[in-house]
């Protein structure tokens, strides 16, 4: 007993001061992108080439990369002569609107919260139902995190739970394969109304390294509506909990205060 | 009759597929069954290549004692005499080749598909296929999944039960199946790595490492000595991860709040140091064809030395808490025992086998890069029960730091990445990594033109599942998440 109060005073508090403090991220954290058409050659595509999900749109005079099928892995960066893209430290990347995920030259939204009545509901108490349809365990490893006592995600009121049934929405990872599908709408059907969904990485947005597989298809959204996109391969689990704030218009923007998002 | 001699292999290494032996059915029967019943691990099984009613079948044997690998091929028909009722571990393995390639393997015991990859259409029903049945009127079934509790990946379990004592489990997989084997072949692509990174996303560094040594194998490229210690480093820091998380994940399942609560966090602190290298927790974008895509500069060893000793302190105090706590002891020991002789004949690998005092380590029987050079003690526990589990990941936990520190202090000047080739025309490789689970297994074929013919993927999962049906023989049904959770198996490596 003595060995386990000592320990326990040695391990010491280690929740995070986020969101009151800026995240502590590596410094090769590779966030949101931003892309500069006017550095492009003409007729220099090597980027769109490189990529390996078709995440970048690069036609005469403009260059755009969907981070809904980005991996992140600056295979782009690397091919492109100009430096026309660049992946920056921003954290803040998801959204309500699978548009909103194209980087170009314009400045995208953050998400916005949900409406008033949903807040009313949801603001201070969200319990959430994972359903991994064809994830690879990296995206529901960053979830899973969320609710050790480095994120201690319950102190916003959030919670992971067990059955669909207590549930007000679900977090889908995965390009939703064809073997998960029936699976993945059962249980969203089996959370009650008013309901939400979420989006967590490349795979559940668009299917990210499996797009076009005849295996698993493009994706939530093909299936569900989705309510947030949470970008990354897997996100880092500080862009998952500061989307899931915004999403309660739990973010007053004192973060952002800090630092203007870049792009 | 004197059993076939094969093609023999080293670990990461190639050869013409002229040179392999294509025997006939009972020439392969007579190799790999002789050969598993003389010590052998059958490392690989499956079908490479068909053509009219012919398919071709390879076997891949694992000689640990002398550190080779044995290559077998086989013509067969539609229908074949199994192996399966000789030699038991191939009976995951002939499962699939029946799925992949349609063939009948006659007299194999319970011939169902392993991933539901249903032919007649596209999507299979959940949890809707043929079980194991005990008949009785005291005699329960529970179906568990494919939607879990927790935040995990799908899987269906069918228990059958005299009231709390479980007969029987059968696990039904396939929920995860992307097709990554199938996107595989042909040429290399932009995807190619990344199918390998998320192929089971918390083992991202060992399969992106087999793949990789497989490449470099095929096209003859060199990698250098400091580009395979930073290898070595990312891997062993997964296994440090995977490991921590999981003994953190054994306390809470057995109630023990403080060091699953520590170790949750700690976990995080060594993928972080992971996301120090490359910038991603997972080890995204660190391991290349060639070498690998960071530089690891002298201050970033020095912030990594500073970070794994304070993680050190931290772990060695959270986990000792476990051995010293009754409640948690009891829970553990003597709970989902499986054999040594269960775990020999299923050719159990990994933390599993380990734990039931088999000495398989492919860091130690099978090297490559830095592990030639120093060598990691084998973690051997021999009661395989969940207590024997937990405690072969902490000695590998101690193993593994004691390694990274000592590859930090003298990290060898070299290339980062060395330009890759193209792929040779013909060859078989064969790629064995020891991920934090086990044994990962890569076989890669190409064709005329260079482009792979075949591209086998076996996570160490694949052998171990039966592993985990065998150990809930005769348990308390209320004691199958801590049995599951000792063994801690991929869905989507299995799933591919």
């Amino acid at each position: 007993m003595l060995r386990i109060l000592t320990a326990r005073l040695r391990q010491g508090h280690r929740t995070i001061g986020y969101p009151d403090a800026p995240p502590v991220l590596p410094d090769r954290y590779r966030g949101l992108p931003v892309v500069n058409a006017a550095k492009c050659d003409d007729g220099c595509a090597k980027c769109a080439q490189a990529c390996p999900t078709g995440a970048i749109d690069r036609r005469k005079g403009t260059l755009s990369l969907d981070m809904g099928k980005c991996l992140f892995c600056a295979a782009c960066v690397e091919d492109c002569p100009a430096g026309a893209i660049s992946f920056t430290s921003e954290h803040r990347m998801a959204v309500r609107n699978r548009a909103d995920l194209i980087v170009s030259d314009r400045v995208s939204a953050m998400a916005a919260a949900l409406d008033e009545k949903s807040r009313r509901l949801f603001g201070r108490s969200l319990k959430l139902r994972q359903v991994s349809a064809g994830g690879c365990n990296a995206c529901e490893a960053d979830l899973n995190v969320l609710s050790t006592v480095v994120y201690d995600l319950s102190r916003f009121g959030i919670q992971f739970v067990a059955s669909p049934r207590h549930a007000d929405g679900v977090v889908v990872t995965g390009p939703v394969t064809a073997n998960m599908k029936q699976a993945l709408l059962e249980t969203y059907e089996a959370v009650p109304a008013p309901k939400i969904v979420i989006a967590v990485g490349a795979c559940a947005i668009s299917g990210g390294p499996y797009i076009g597989h005849p295996e698993c298809g493009g994706g939530a959204a093909e299936w569900l509506p989705v309510d947030l996109f949470v970008p990354g391969c897997p996100p880092h689990p500080i862009t998952i909990l500061d989307g899931l704030l915004r999403l309660l218009g739990r973010m007053d923007d004192g973060v952002k205060a800090k630092g203007d998002r870049a792009g | 009759m004197a059993r076939p001699t094969g093609l023999i292999l080293h670990n990461a290494s190639a050869a013409p597929t002229e040179r392999l032996p294509v025997l006939s059915v009972s020439e392969l029967r007579e190799a790999v069954i002789g050969g598993v019943a003389a010590g052998a691990r059958l490392a690989a099984f499956f079908c490479a290549s068909q053509s009219g009613s012919s398919s071709r079948l390879v076997a891949v044997l694992a000689h640990g004692a002398s550190s080779t690998l044995e290559a077998y091929a086989a013509d067969v028909g539609r229908e074949y005499p199994a192996l399966t009722p000789d030699c038991p571990a191939a009976h995951w393995f002939e499962r699939e080749i029946a799925e992949q390639a349609r063939l009948s393997p006659q007299g194999h015991p319970w011939l169902k598909p392993v991933r539901s990859q249903s032919q007649k259409k596209a999507a299979a029903e959940p949890g809707v296929t043929d079980y194991f049945r005990m008949e009785g009127d005291e005699i329960h079934e529970v179906a568990v999944g494919p939607v879990h509790a927790g935040i995990i990946e799908p899987g269906h379990f069918r228990f059958q039960c005299h009231g709390e004592n479980v007969y029987h489990l059968e696990i039904s997989l396939g929920y995860q199946h992307r097709g990554v084997e199938r996107a595989m072949r042909g040429p290399i692509t932009a995807r190619s790595i990344h199918y390998m990174e998320t192929l089971a996303g918390d083992t991202t560094v060992g399969h992106a490492t087999a793949y990789c040594q497989a490449v470099e194998a095929l096209s003859g490229t060199h990698v250098s000595a400091h580009a395979h210690v930073i290898r070595a480093i990312a891997l062993e820091l997964e296994r440090l991860a995977n490991h921590t998380g999981d003994l953190g994940a054994l306390a809470g399942d057995v109630g023990f709040l403080p060091t699953a609560s520590y170790c949750g966090r700690i976990r995080g602190d060594f993928l972080n140091m992971t996301a120090l290298l490359c910038g991603n927790r997972f080890g995204r974008g660190l391991v290349r064809p060639g070498g690998v895509g960071f530089e690891f500069e002298p201050a970033r060893r020095e912030e990594m030395s500073r970070r794994l000793a304070a993680a050190r302190r931290d772990v060695t105090e959270a986990v000792n808490l476990l051995w010293d706590t009754p409640s948690v002891m009891s829970r553990f020991q003597e709970t989902g025992v499986v054999s040594r002789s269960t775990a020999i004949e299923l050719g159990l690998v990994g933390v599993a086998a380990r734990a039931c005092g088999l000495e398989r380590d492919s860091r130690l029987e099978f090297p490559t890069g830095i592990y030639s050079f120093a060598q990691i003690p084998v973690s051997a526990v021999e009661t395989g029960d969940v207590f024997a589990r937990a405690f072969v990941r902490w000695l590998e936990i101690q193993r593994s730091l004691a390694f990274i520190e000592e590859r930090l202090a003298t990290v060898p000047e070299g290339v980062l990445r060395s330009p890759v080739a193209t792929l040779k025309p013909s060859q078989i490789a064969v790629s064995l990594v020891e991920g934090w689970r086990g044994e990962i297994c890569h076989v890669a074929m190409t064709d005329a033109a260079g482009n792979f013919a075949a591209y086998k993927v076996v996570d160490p999962s694949f052998h171990n599942w039966m592993g985990l049906a065998m150990a809930l023989r005769n348990q308390q049904i209320s004691d199958f998440p801590l049995c599951n959770k000792s063994f801690n198996l991929s869905y989507c490596g299995h799933d591919l």
